[in-house]
Parts: structure tokens; sequence; C-alpha cells
């Protein structure tokens, strides 16, 4: 780290915090001043009312949200490094299987959203919107990976005979690992939004009790305070899921990846 | 004083009117003959791209050559030609994932030795060079010079017939370069291993090997042989000595012609 950046640490913590207040101390005064009614545009204090009032509902609601979320992340984490071995294990594999995974990937998750509602229970069709929006990086983050190994490596280890279940476990899966780590970093932002996105095509379908859900039926009642204290929830969990795999990713590659280095050396 | 028994004489390895041609129509080697009995020095001195590393390569079986024979002592065995050769690339070439004992414990792992056999020989192995201390440390916590004797006590841990060495100090400044040759003079010394050594260096060929083998280039050949009769143990005396300063000027000459005959087609 250069002097200039150690310098420069505090202010980049300080400043994102000073443009919130201000921005919160706008936002309120202009309300107050201008009159605004809450369902046209609720004060921030109204919103923290809300969440006074309203905690254990949302609360209730974010936990769905959020279980949702992490079951088709994990689907997504395990089922895109699965096919990624198997597409690395098998040409054939790969050739009639990826341009589905692209063409999955490329259909935007609102459109196919209402479809899955019709032929899938809800829980299981948010479920899958989770898992098709976050599994493509990782997919294609692994791939990547795995084919990206030493050269020399993979000549030492032919040398001393190693098999193909030697090569993948010990050569290309930790070959692998950063580029995993980066698609999961991508898919957990990825698998909140597929959620969000299924829970409301499914609110205006009727049942639910997810964060988005409460969103939209928020919406229809016109109760807006309470809209946004659910999108700031939303978006706190999307702050918490980003940190944590950023938390994990350096946990794993501390010891050797250049990424995850302290910079003092 | 060597007695010149049939069985030492018998060469442990033969490349006999080796050809190989690369499909973009280069062609690397033709008429490669070169033979190393057993416990022999060998250097292979060269421009770069003669052929010295494809040469190499085809010796480890990384590589299958279009024409000729490789040839182990009347065994032509290509699955034990495996266990019995080490191989030290130019780069380090170590898995940075793995700490500096997973390493050097590698090919044994890969030959499915049980982790107690395995503790022994890779402890040896690590003394050998010098780093018995650091088999906890991580490879980007290392000097280059000391990454590359993790390397070569990797090479040495199977206990090989024959070392191959593809440049391997070609990156690393000149004192490391120099103490690395003494260090590999000394494990030379006491494991009686043959080593065949690829190199550009002049000064290292003649310091280190019991033959020079200098190649010619496109298609890459021996062109002239020059033996290098000074005794060892070899150390300081002898490199700023005038019979290794004579030497070192026919090994210079004799690459000179090779490079001369080489550069006409």
């Amino acid at each position: 780290m250069s002097a200039r950046e150690r310098r420069d640490r505090p202010l980049r913590v300080v400043m994102p915090i000073v443009v919130l207040a201000l921005g919160v101390a706008a936002w309120q005064a202009v309300v107050q001043y201008e009159n605004i009614p809450p369902y046209v545009l609720p004060a921030p204090d109204l919103i923290a009312q809300t969440f006074a009032t309203d905690w254990e509902l949302l609360l209730r609601s974010l936990l769905v949200t959020v279980i949702t979320t992490l079951e088709g992340f994990l689907l997504a984490a395990f089922g895109g490094v699965f096919l990624a071995i198997l597409f690395n294990q098998s040409r054939f594999l790969e050739y009639s299987l990826y341009p589905y995974a692209v063409v999955l990937q490329v259909t935007p998750v609102v459109a196919v959203a209402p479809l899955l509602l019709i032929y899938l229970p809800q829980h299981s069709a948010v479920l899958v919107c989770a898992w098709i929006v976050a599994f493509f990086p990782v997919l294609a983050n692994t791939t990547l990976g795995l084919r990206s190994v030493d050269r020399n490596l993979a000549d030492l280890f032919a040398l001393y005979g190693a098999s193909r279940w030697q090569i993948l476990r010990r050569l290309k899966l930790p070959s692998a690992l950063p580029y995993i780590l980066g698609g999961l970093r991508i898919a957990g932002g990825l698998s909140l939004i597929g959620a969000v996105v299924a829970e409301i095509a499914a609110g205006s379908a009727g049942a639910g009790s997810g964060l988005a859900y409460r969103i939209a039926e928020s919406g229809y009642r016109l109760n807006i305070p309470r809209m946004f204290a659910a999108l700031l929830l939303l978006s706190l969990t999307g702050i918490a899921i980003f940190y944590l795999l950023s938390l994990i990713n350096y946990l794993a590659l501390r010891r050797w990846h250049e990424s995850a280095l302290a910079q003092e050396s | 004083m060597l007695p010149a028994t049939a069985d030492q004489d018998a060469p442990l390895i033969a490349l006999r009117g080796i050809g190989k041609s690369f499909p973009n129509g280069v062609r690397a080697l033709a008429g490669l003959d070169l033979a190393v009995r057993p416990g022999e020095f060998v250097a292979l001195l060269g421009p770069s791209g003669c052929g010295k590393s494809t040469a190499l390569r085809i010796i480890a079986g990384l590589t299958e050559p279009n024409e000729g024979v490789v040839e182990w002592d009347n065994a032509t065995a290509t699955g034990r030609r495996k266990s019995r050769i080490g191989f030290v690339f130019q780069e380090p070439t170590l898995m940075p994932w793995a700490s500096v004992f997973d390493n050097v414990a590698l090919p044994l792992k890969l030959k499915r030795l049980r982790a107690v056999a395995r503790i022994e020989l890779v402890e040896t192995a690590l003394d050998r060079v010098g780093l018995g201390a650091f088999a906890r440390a991580y490879p980007r916590e290392l000097s280059g010079g000391m990454r590359m004797r993790v390397s070569i006590a990797r090479a040495l841990v199977t206990e090989p017939q024959i070392l191959l060495m593809d440049e391997p100090f070609a990156a690393l400044d000149e004192i490391t370069r120099f103490k690395l040759n003494d260090d590999l003079l000394q494990t030379w010394d006491a494991l009686r291993t043959t080593i065949i050594f690829v190199t550009h260096s002049v000064f290292e060929s003649v310091y280190l090997a019991n033959r020079v083998l200098v190649m010619a280039a496109r298609p890459g050949r021996i062109s002239t042989e020059v033996a290098i009769d000074a005794p060892y143990p070899r150390g300081r005396t002898f490199r700023t000595s005038a019979e290794y300063a004579g030497l070192c000027r026919r090994a210079s000459e004799a690459l000179a012609v090779a490079m001369a005959v080489g550069g006409q087609s």
C-alpha cells in the first residue's frame, strides 16, 4: 500500500458516510419543506418509524427471501462447478449442453418467471429462477479456471503418471479455485436478484411472503414507507452477501494467490 | 578412476536418429544421436531454439519423436521409464496453493505412496537442498533461488536414475546461480544420479559437466562434443583457473561453429 493510499484510508470510510448523511438530511428537508405527502415520498424519519412498527413482518419476509437466495446460490454454486467439471472431462457433453446453458443465461429471467410459476409450485419456481440467473457465472468462471492450468505443472503430472482423477483433484481444481470464487461472488448477488424477480412475478399471482412480495403488496396498498423499508433491507442483504463472499474469497486465497496477498511485500 | 566394466560403458539411455517436426512445419530435431552412461553429467549446449528442450522432453516421454528411437539400458519399458526420471523445468513450476512440503511430496502422492513413507523421503530431499527448515512455507514466501531448490528437491524425492534439467538456473541472478551450481555438483557427487543439463551458457556447461554436447539449430542435432576432463570436486579455484578459461574457449568456439552451420539453412 502506498503512503498516499494509507493516508487516504480514513477518507474512504468517512466520505461515503458523509454523503449518506447529507443525502438523508436533504431528503428529510425537501419532504418537510415542500410538504410532500407520505404516499408520494415518505421522509426518512417515517421510514425509520415503519421499521420500528413493522419490524416483525419485515424480518419474517427478509428471512424467507434470504433462505430462498441461499438455496438458489448453493444450487448454482454446486450445479455450476459440477457442470464445469463434467464439461472439462467430456468434450462430448460440453458440445452437447453448453449452448443451452448460454440460452438459459441470455433469456431474461423476468420473462421466464411467470411461465415457471405455471408449471412449478411457487417455492420451487422462485428457487429455479435464482438458480438460472446465478449458475452461469459459476459455470463460465470454473470452465475458464479448469483450463488455466500451468502447462509445466500439467507436464509434471503427466511425467509421474497421474490419473485423470488426480489431475482434477490436485491440479485443475486448485488452479481453478480463484476463478470459482470469483464466479461465486457474482453468483451471490445474482441469486438475490433471481429470487426477487421471481417473488415479484409470483406476488402478482397472489401467494408469497418474501421481501420482494412485500414491496409489491405495499405498492398496491400505497404503503410507500414500507416499500422503502423493504427496499433498504434488500440492499443491506445484497451488501452482506457481497462482503461475506469476499471474506470467504480472502480466507481461502490469502496464503497463495496474488489477488489476496497483503501488499506490504 | 572409473573401472571400465561393460556395465558402466553401456549407456543408461541412448537416442538414435531422433527427428521431430511440429504441426506448423518447423523441423525441431533431425538425426539426433546421443548416449549417456550411468552417473554421467552431460550438458546440452546450444543457442535458443535449437531443440535442446524438445530433446529433453522426448527423453522424458513428454513428447513423442517422429523418427528414431529412445533406448533405455536394454529395456524400452515405457511404464517403468517414468518412475526413473526427475525433471526440473526452467521455472520452479511449484503449486502456489501447496506448502513446500506438499510440493515436494507430490510425486510420491501421485505414486500413491503412504503418508508415513512420504515424510522421511520428503525431509531427506529438503535437507539435501538445504531447505529443511522451510517445509511449511509457501512458494511465494521464498526467493527465486529457494523456489528452484524446492523444484530440485521435488525432482530428487523419487530417487530417480536420471535427472533432466531444462535451463533451471537461467532466470536467476549470477550469485544465486553460482551457489546453485556448486550445490548441484555436491548433490550429484553424493547421489551419482545421471544428469542431463540443458543450458545456453558456455560457462555453466563447462563448470558442471563431464561432457558438453554442442547442438546446432534448424534442425537440431549434436554438432560436436567437448570432453571436460577437469576433476571433481570443482569449486572457486576451478572457476578462476586457466584450465577452466581454456575449456570455455573451446566450448565457445565449438558453439560458434555450430551456429555458423545451423544458420545457413
